[in-house]
């Protein structure tokens, strides 16, 4: 039995946290990221789950660099606001695009 | 000028149609299979050869990923063949293609540095237009059971990914 005041002390942290880091899902499957854009904001976790069988990265010309291996999971923290687009370096045809909100 | 690049763009075009010309039949599956895994070997060897010759870094880890790459896929493709109960055939496609890379190895062997790298990713530019276009254009509408044709047509979009980053390291080194 949970203590009316706990349940309001819990209820009160499922409010508050909307406005915690949320963690974004970008599935890659036959050498596509779904969805193609993100929208997030700083602190936000992006997070690649690879379902093929080769390695790709989410690679920003000049910026970040995520590595993710075949039937794997990789991710990265967003540490700055802006829009940027990412490729896999591997297969340049593969292309996603993150808005980052301040 | 012109002449001499149009000349020269036509004996490529002549020679890199010239392997899977003579495959005017639609082929089977079990000679599908074959074709691209064949095709697959062919340019492991080439990256192998590129991995032990070459001292460029980016050359080096575009060979890498070739390898890494066209091993994963000729894995899924074995994988496939055995489920399927399919025996992969040999047939004309397959060897043409063998023998155009063995020319094409021998006379990457002959070169060094800067040559061999330029000789090497400009081959490797061509031989996946060369192989994308046969899947695009025979095997793949040429395939019946629909396994093969989804592995097929995963293995375009990655050799698409290989073509661009192919041309992309050429320009490199230009």
């Amino acid at each position: 039995m949970i203590h009316p005041s706990r349940l309001a002390a819990l209820a009160l942290m499922l409010t508050a946290a909307p406005a915690a880091a949320a963690t974004i899902e970008v599935t890659i499957d036959k050498l596509v990221f779904s969805p193609a854009t993100v929208e997030a904001k700083v602190g936000d976790t992006i997070e690649w789950v690879n379902k093929d069988v080769i390695a790709h990265t989410a690679t920003v010309k000049g910026g970040w660099e995520v590595m993710i291996p075949p039937k794997k999971a990789a991710s990265l923290t967003l540490k700055a606001a802006g829009a940027v687009d990412y490729f896999c370096r591997f297969h340049p045809n593969m292309k996603g695009h993150v808005n980052v909100a301040p | 000028m012109f002449t001499r690049y149009t000349a020269g763009l036509a004996a490529l075009l002549f020679v890199s149609a010239a392997p899977f010309a003579q495959a005017a039949d639609k082929p089977t599956d079990p000679q599908i299979a074959h074709i691209a895994y064949t095709a697959g070997v062919l340019d492991i060897e080439a990256a192998k050869l590129a991995i032990k010759t070459s001292k460029n870094k980016e050359v080096i880890a575009f060979a890498k990923d070739m390898e890494r790459d066209h091993e994963a896929v000729n894995k899924q493709a074995l994988d496939l063949v055995k489920k399927l109960k399919v025996k992969p055939e040999d047939n004309a496609t397959s060897q043409a293609l063998s023998k155009a890379a063995e020319e094409e190895r021998a006379k990457l062997a002959k070169l060094k540095g800067a040559a061999f790298d330029k000789a090497y990713i400009e081959n490797e530019v061509a031989y996946h237009k060369q192989v994308n276009g046969a899947l695009e254009t025979l095997l793949i509408p040429s395939a019946s059971n629909a396994e093969l044709k989804s592995l097929l047509e995963t293995g375009l979009k990655i050799f698409q990914g290989h073509e661009q980053h192919a041309e992309h390291v050429a320009g490199m080194l230009k």
